[in-house]
């Protein structure tokens, strides 16, 4: 009786929850896995700011401002967003060609505009704007798609890459491309094209080696394998390494983590993250967290999945995929396993306009599933 | 709409896209998996060895230095202590220009212009945050200069800290030695983890023989880092250990020396250039170690400016060089009681029967003459009146019945040609020559035959025979006790500062000489017993309340040639000879042994025989001269009495 009682209560609060949700367009999962990632990178950075709670605060403040454009977005009508696409990428663009020229002019890396209350990336908005497109681009297009369409999204996604990239920001220039080539591959293209693509990467790799200088040689060998090089850009990865493997299985326990709190470690609140929570949580906590990002993946991909839209799965798809890019190429470059590239752990790493851009992803996301039985 | 007459299949390509999404869907979760191989790579397979490195990083070990042993006199008084001093030190982080600050600095005199870039180079040389020393020893006016300017100076500040004092400066100096800043090459041969945390070593005398005993072990503190090197005590929820390791203090040394005779005996010879060596002949106790000029210590332990150690290193009088142990002259007629004892142990000499001098000797079948002191000849005159006056032609004649080889052995058992072996550093040879001794020392055949008239005039210790003043000191503390012969030492016990538990050392008995009946001994002593009574020294012994047996001597510095005399006013003070004395007393139970030799003091009985004396007074009767240093003046030479 009392049992039944409190069965029913449970299950009346779960439905209620469902349904506010269903009326926000949220979905549940999705949301408790960016949620448990988001209150576990608050945990951390209190620890890794040396307890300040003022990061705390700034970290969530930036949080509920991602979380609001997420539930905004949720309420935006797939239509409106198909149509704004075209209009995100020009003004994307023009806005990188607009930054680069300033830093070229200055003499200096730029890679924001100071529109004086905020600074505003444009490459940032590429991040979205370039699955976006190419989404965009494929939709009423049978697919696989056909070469010539094939040249045209080349196109789109190589020139604000290489925008990006010579900023230089190679780490968004990674993420941009990534973006718009999971699209592509979700689109079904041929596995022909995939093997001349990675073959015709290989042998670019190889030509263009022959072509270096050994000065520029060593650098990219520096580049790849940073520990050739231990005072210099080494320095930072071996001191993340040893802090990840002087963690353990459980960790030196929370705020003990020597190579963090005594700042060995570089970039310990944004890039290198990732090695406070392997220092002082140990691969208990590495693994809770990495398994939080591949279930909230899978989530979304399984989303994209369950929509009948091409625009709309495809943008979701790609959007879920490079969600995992980010977090991959970080912990790899943090446990040593991938070059130094500055890309963020997504949601943890502290600052950065990033955590603003995955939330609108997310979104949009969201407001696509809510919407997929209909025709984008 | 559709490109190339292609349709769209939206059911194709869902199925497509399902396809894709699950291969993604694998592809992710393997990536996953990667990266878990890692960081089970990472945090259990080289998990120790990451601690390792973990606990590298944020753990420093500071070293807390020991404070070095005190150096006490016979008598209890200190000798070498540890003082705490006022230094100017520097945090380069904290000073906003450090050219400025040190021009600054040099502006108020508190660093010599020349040492500027020493200095800078040294700052340099440090990690930011370090407290580095830039000037030691500061006086109260230095401290007063600084204090009023203190505002100019961001970053610099007085600092206290241990450093060793000698509170009798210039006192004793050679004998004690000196600390100083560890040098390039002491880093060669030391081992470096033993003086991690220490700025200065013993350099030479007691403080470096004893280096060792007076330095103790220095303790160590374990503290946490940060990544820039910096002590912290506590970050996120990690708290400094602390652990300490104490060191041991150095073991205290008591020397041999008697302090106030060591000042009576400096201040005999304050405006000399001399060396004076007093030994207890029962054990071999150095009572007082003088070699003149001397300089004070306290400037290397406060480190020398460029300037200082340029005086002190070009003075033509040579401060800094141990007189004592390193200065080699020819003994002179020292010698003398030593061969007359070889003539009566061999039997080439018959003590009561006369020797007729004439003035001077030749060998047979030989015009060459060697020449005695006095020009006009003792007349007839046995061994004690030839030890008593000293008559050079007795041991010119005796030495061709003794032949060179024993003359060489025979001193060479008195100590002569080899180091003493006193307990502290750099003591030289001195030559004993011998017909091998040549064919070593010159490269020219013709240069290495041993000729007799070389035999002649090293029994009268000319020639090429050279002895420092510690060795005439101990070949007379030898005579004195009648053939007992104990190693020089300057320290003769040490003391554990902790517990007061003192070790004595046990005094080192040599050989004794393998030498003649006590008669022969007693006929030597009774000769050097005439020389202080009517003999050549006797002046110097007038009044004296015990018996004094003593040897003067003199080493030519400058040749005279053959049917020359010698023509002291003629001659530049540098050139005049050096005044030797050599003494013991009460003759009759020996408790002190002295050499002295003063450098161009012309007479060793007018120069050199009055400050034995005065220092026997002292010793035996504890009877100090009443002028003290304000107007120390060696007795004035005496140049009517001549030898050789």
């Amino acid at each position: 009786m009392l049992r039944e009682d409190v069965d029913s209560t449970t299950q009346r609060t779960l439905t209620r929850t469902a349904q506010l949700l269903g009326s926000l367009r949220l979905d549940g999962p999705l949301l408790a896995g960016l949620a448990a990632i988001a209150v576990y990178g608050q945990f951390v950075l209190y620890s890794t700011s040396g307890g300040d709670w003022e990061s705390v605060l700034r970290g969530s403040v930036r949080l509920a401002l991602g979380a609001a454009l997420m539930l905004a977005l949720g309420q935006v009508r797939p239509g409106f967003l198909r149509r704004l696409t075209p209009w995100l990428y020009v003004t994307g663009l023009v806005l990188l060609i607009v930054v680069d020229a300033i830093g070229y002019i200055g003499k200096g890396a730029q890679r924001w505009l100071d529109l004086g209350f905020i600074r505003f990336q444009p490459s940032e908005l590429m991040k979205l704007a370039v699955p976006m497109t190419c989404a965009w681009i494929l939709r009423e297009r049978p697919l696989p798609p056909d070469p010539r369409t094939l040249g045209l999204l080349a196109g789109v996604i190589l020139v604000p890459t290489a925008l990006t990239i010579v900023q230089p920001d190679l780490g968004t220039g990674l993420l941009i491309l990534m973006g718009g080539l999971i699209v592509v591959l979700l689109a079904g293209l041929q596995i022909r094209y995939i093997v001349t693509l990675a073959l015709g990467g290989v042998a670019a790799a190889v030509i263009g080696w022959s072509f270096l200088h050994d000065y520029q040689r060593q650098r990219v060998l520096t580049f790849l394998d940073p520990q050739t090089d231990p005072l210099g850009s080494g320095y930072h990865i071996i001191q993340s390494i040893i802090a990840i493997g002087s963690g353990g299985i459980f960790g030196k326990g929370y705020l003990q983590g020597s190579q963090g709190q005594l700042e060995f470690l570089p970039e310990r609140t944004t890039d290198f993250v990732f090695a406070v929570v392997g220092e002082e949580l140990g691969l208990v906590g590495a693994l809770v967290l990495i398994g939080l990002y591949v279930f909230v993946v899978l989530r979304a991909i399984f989303l994209a999945s369950q929509m009948r839209d091409t625009f709309a799965r495809l943008l979701s798809g790609s959007l879920a995929a490079t969600f995992f890019v980010y977090v991959f190429i970080n912990a790899g470059m943090v446990s040593g396993l991938l070059p130094v590239v500055g890309v963020p752990l997504p949601l943890v790493s502290y600052g950065g306009t990033s955590m603003v851009t995955l939330l609108a992803g997310f979104g949009m996301l969201m407001s696509l599933y809510a919407n997929r039985k209909l025709a984008a | 709409m559709s490109t190339r007459g292609r349709i769209k299949d939206f059911w194709r390509e869902q199925r497509i896209f399902e396809q894709r999404a699950l291969a993604a869907s694998i592809i992710v979760s393997a990536l996953a998996v990667v990266l878990f191989g890692r960081l089970i790579w990472l945090q259990v397979v080289k998990y120790d060895e990451y601690t390792d490195l973990a606990q590298g990083n944020r753990v420093r070990i500071e070293p807390q230095p020991a404070p070095r042993g005190i150096i006490y006199d016979r008598n209890g008084e200190i000798l070498a202590e540890n003082k705490p001093a006022y230094q100017l030190e520097l945090v380069p982080e904290e000073v906003p220009n450090l050219d400025a600050t040190l021009k600054g600095l040099v502006d108020i005199g508190l660093i010599d212009e020349e040492d500027r870039d020493d200095v800078r180079r040294t700052i340099r040389s440090r990690r930011p945050f370090d407290s580095v020393p830039i000037r030691l020893f500061l006086n109260d006016d230095d401290m007063a200069r600084f204090a009023v300017n203190r505002h100019d100076f961001p970053g610099v500040d007085i600092r206290t800290r241990l450093a060793r004092s000698y509170p009798h400066g210039e006192t004793a100096v050679h004998a004690l030695g000196y600390v100083g800043s560890i040098s390039a090459s002491d880093l060669a041969r030391i081992d470096r983890e033993q003086y991690a945390g220490s700025s200065t070593i013993g350099k030479v005398g007691v403080e470096a023989a004893f280096e060792d005993v007076l330095r103790g072990r220095n303790g160590r503190r374990e503290i946490m880092v940060n990544a820039r090197g910096r002590s912290v005590d506590k970050a996120g929820g990690l708290e400094a250990i602390r652990d300490t390791i104490p060191g041991e203090p150095g073991s205290d040394l008591m020397l041999t020396l008697d302090l106030e005779v060591q000042r009576v005996a400096e201040d005999l010879v304050s405006n000399q250039r001399a060396a004076i060596v007093a030994l207890d002949p029962n054990n071999g106790d150095v009572l007082a170690l003088v070699s003149r000029p001397g300089f004070d210590p306290n400037m290397f332990a406060r480190g020398l400016t460029r300037t200082e150690f340029r005086a002190l290193n070009e003075n033509p009088d040579r401060p800094l060089f141990n007189r004592a142990l390193r200065g080699t002259y020819p003994p002179g007629s020292t010698i003398k009681p030593v061969v007359a004892l070889a003539g009566l142990t061999y039997g080439v000499t018959e003590p009561l029967a006369p020797h007729y001098c004439v003035g001077f000797y030749s060998l047979p079948g030989s015009s060459h003459r060697f020449r005695d002191w006095k020009p006009k000849g003792h007349g007839a005159i046995d061994l004690r009146s030839a030890i008593a006056q000293s008559c050079d032609t007795y041991f010119y004649e005796m030495s061709s019945r003794l032949g060179v080889r024993r003359l060489h052995d025979f001193l060479a058992e008195f100590g002569l040609g080899e180091p003493t072996g006193i307990d502290i550093g750099g003591e030289k040879a001195g030559i004993l020559p011998s017909p091998e001794w040549k064919q070593q020392a010159f490269r020219k055949r013709s240069d290495q035959v041993w000729f007799p008239g070389e035999t002649v005039i090293f029994s009268i210790g000319q020639g090429y025979m050279t002895s420092t003043p510690i060795q005439l000191a101990h070949m007379t503390a030898i005579l004195a006790t009648r053939g007992q012969n104990f190693q020089p030492r300057l320290v003769r016990a040490l003391r554990d500062p902790e517990t007061q538990k003192v070790t004595e050392l046990a005094p080192k008995a040599l050989p004794r000489p393998n030498a003649g009946k006590l008669e022969d001994w007693d006929r030597v002593v009774d000769g050097m017993l005439a020389v202080m009574q009517g003999g050549t020294a006797s002046r110097a012994a007038a009044g004296a309340p015990y018996t004094i047996a003593g040897k003067t001597g003199t080493a030519q510095v400058f040749t005279v040639a053959q049917n020359k005399r010698y023509n002291e006013a003629a001659i530049s003070e540098r050139l005049r000879d050096h005044a030797w004395f050599v003494a013991f007393a009460p003759a009759e139970a020996p408790k002190i042994a002295i050499a002295v030799i003063v450098e161009n003091g012309r007479s060793g009985s007018g120069t050199a025989a009055p400050i034995a004396r005065t220092i026997m007074d002292a010793y035996l009767l504890r009877k100090f001269p009443t002028v003290r240093r304000e107007n120390a003046t060696a007795p004035a030479p005496n140049s009517d009495v001549s030898e050789e």
